[in-house]
């Protein structure tokens, strides 16, 4: 199982001049420990490497539980308490009704494709 | 009622059911987004069940039985835990709330699902996903 291996990457990160484009490795952001780790992985970013702006793009991602909401509101916090911006991008259909249904897409910034997430951070 | 499966409180136990539920549904023609949802209530549930009613304990089990028809998606899933009240969760749409960790996945199910309903002590939910029809040409 993929999902055994701690050190397998998890997330592509592409730098856009100076927003940290991030994709997920995986279709489906599911299992504790996989959530546990993108989640560190995500906040060393911002925490170790002094990342201000984050566009998450969604594009690969299939499925998603409540599990990973968390990490995504902890990484909204962090990024707001130095001045920075978290913007998630290019989220499919049935995955957007779960941000939706949880009403987390009032408190992130939601584009719909990588080209507006950039230009949300102007 | 239908298909009955007995699983160890292991949450590769509650992929492997998921994916059996996914055949059936496909097999039975039914949308990718109604997949889509019943996969996510389903996920819900069966975290719940595994990890707050049996609290990871290899020796309690989690008892799943559910029905695939033309029509709707029923399914109940019964752990060994000592139950909970759904109303004492917090609603986690409150924005008091919104970045408590708790009560997502409840909110997610009663979204995705048609019916959701906890029996007994709060050990036991049952879910229904009844079709739409499809939107005329």
């Amino acid at each position: 199982m993929a999902s055994q291996q701690p050190r397998r990457r998890r997330l592509e990160v592409e730098d856009i001049g100076d927003i940290a484009v991030v994709n997920f490795v995986d279709k489906k952001i599911l299992d504790e420990q996989n959530i546990q780790m993108i989640g560190d992985d995500l906040f060393r970013l911002v925490d170790e490497l002094g990342r201000r702006k984050v566009l998450l793009n969604f594009g690969n991602v299939e499925f998603m539980s409540s599990a990973a909401l968390g990490k995504l509101i902890t990484l909204h916090r962090k990024l707001q308490a130095v001045q920075g911006k978290l913007v998630l991008c290019k989220i499919a259909k049935d995955i957007l009704d779960v941000f939706k249904i949880t009403k987390l897409d009032k408190i992130l910034t939601i584009a719909t494709d990588e080209q507006a997430g950039l230009q949300s951070f102007a | 009622m239908g298909t009955e499966l007995t699983i160890p409180s292991d949450l590769s136990e509650a992929r492997r059911v998921q994916e059996l539920i996914e055949s059936a549904l496909s097999a039975a023609a039914y949308t990718e987004h109604e997949v889509f949802s019943i996969k996510l209530a389903l996920e819900e549930a069966l975290v719940n069940a595994i990890k707050h009613g049996n609290q990871m304990d290899p020796d309690k089990r989690v008892f799943v039985v559910y029905k695939v028809t033309p029509d709707r998606f029923d399914i109940r899933i019964t752990d060994e835990g000592a139950g909970f009240n759904p109303a004492d969760v917090p609603d986690p749409t409150d924005p008091d709330n919104l970045e408590r960790p708790c009560g997502r996945g409840l909110l997610l199910m009663r979204g995705f699902m048609t019916e959701v309903e906890y029996h007994g002590r709060g050990n036991v939910v049952s879910m229904a996903k009844v079709r739409e029809p499809a939107p005329a040409e």
